[in-house]
């Protein structure tokens, strides 16, 4: 029998974040809200907490939901409400409005350009980041089940969708959130 | 015993949180006791860089500041 004895050059993500990083009070945030000027601390609050090495879960639900549908998904929901709730709030990081001076769109554009000057990650790179990070990302399943969406309207790399106990299960010993 | 860079990683221009987070990103490649150094241009990186070193262990060996650029130099966690 050969043993083959090879030092992996990088150990998978879970592996290294326990053994790498000092492990802390993990973060839970309940992503409640849609609007841009909260998505965006949000995820950056959960990247840093995550290169910090705490264990970070966010749990996506009503407005919440929304930032997580694909970019180029157009109206989603079966039935004329959920389509007409898409069609006033459509989802993904592309979409998002601000909570005020939002000006129909003129705010979040005007946002974007600022933000694109001083080199501020996107919410979409944010996201992308924090799924690359180990960032647990839950969507919540009865908001999907409430407003039509369905597993492939979503983004790529989100865990299984689930209800408040799994959320409330991981907040043990976890700073809580709700924003 | 000598201790020699193992990476150079540029955030220069990036703002809050990338330096970190990417800084992070970087570690997951090194070994234990490897040295980096982080090029950035966020002011608020100075203390972002110590709290960070504070949570997670790695070591904050120096922070030095050359014109608008600081640098930080770390070493991770053995």
């Amino acid at each position: 029998m050969t043993l083959l004895l090879e030092r992996p050059t990088s150990a998978p993500l879970s592996e290294t974040l326990t053994t790498q990083e000092k492990k802390t009070g993990g973060l839970v945030i309940f992503a409640w809200s849609g609007d841009l000027d909260r998505v965006w601390p949000t995820l950056i609050l959960a990247n840093t907490a995550a290169a910090a090495g705490k264990p970070v879960t966010v749990f996506f639900t009503f407005w919440g939901l929304f930032p997580l549908v694909r970019n180029e998904r157009g109206i989603t929901g079966q039935g004329w409400m959920q389509k007409m709730l898409a069609m006033m709030n459509r989802g993904g990081t592309a979409h998002l409005k601000l909570s005020k001076m939002n000006f129909f769109g003129m705010g979040p554009a005007m946002m974007k350009t600022l933000a694109k000057h001083y080199k501020v990650a996107s919410p979409q790179e944010l996201l992308e980041t924090a799924i690359d990070m180990g960032v647990k990302l839950i969507p919540c399943q009865m908001t999907m089940d409430l407003m039509g969406l369905k597993k492939d309207d979503l983004i790529d790399g989100l865990q299984e969708p689930a209800g408040a106990a799994t959320a409330l299960e991981a907040t043990e010993g976890a700073t809580t959130l709700f924003i | 015993m000598t201790l020699t860079l193992a990476r150079t990683l540029d955030c220069k221009g990036l703002s809050c949180p990338m330096p970190i987070v990417k800084t992070a990103q970087a570690l997951r490649q090194l070994a234990p006791g490897d040295l980096i150094e982080v090029l950035a241009t966020d002011p608020g990186s100075v203390k972002d860089f110590a709290a960070w070193s504070k949570m997670t262990g790695n070591e904050l060996v120096e922070t030095s500041q050359e014109g608008v650029v600081f640098r930080f130099l770390l070493k991770k966690k053995g």
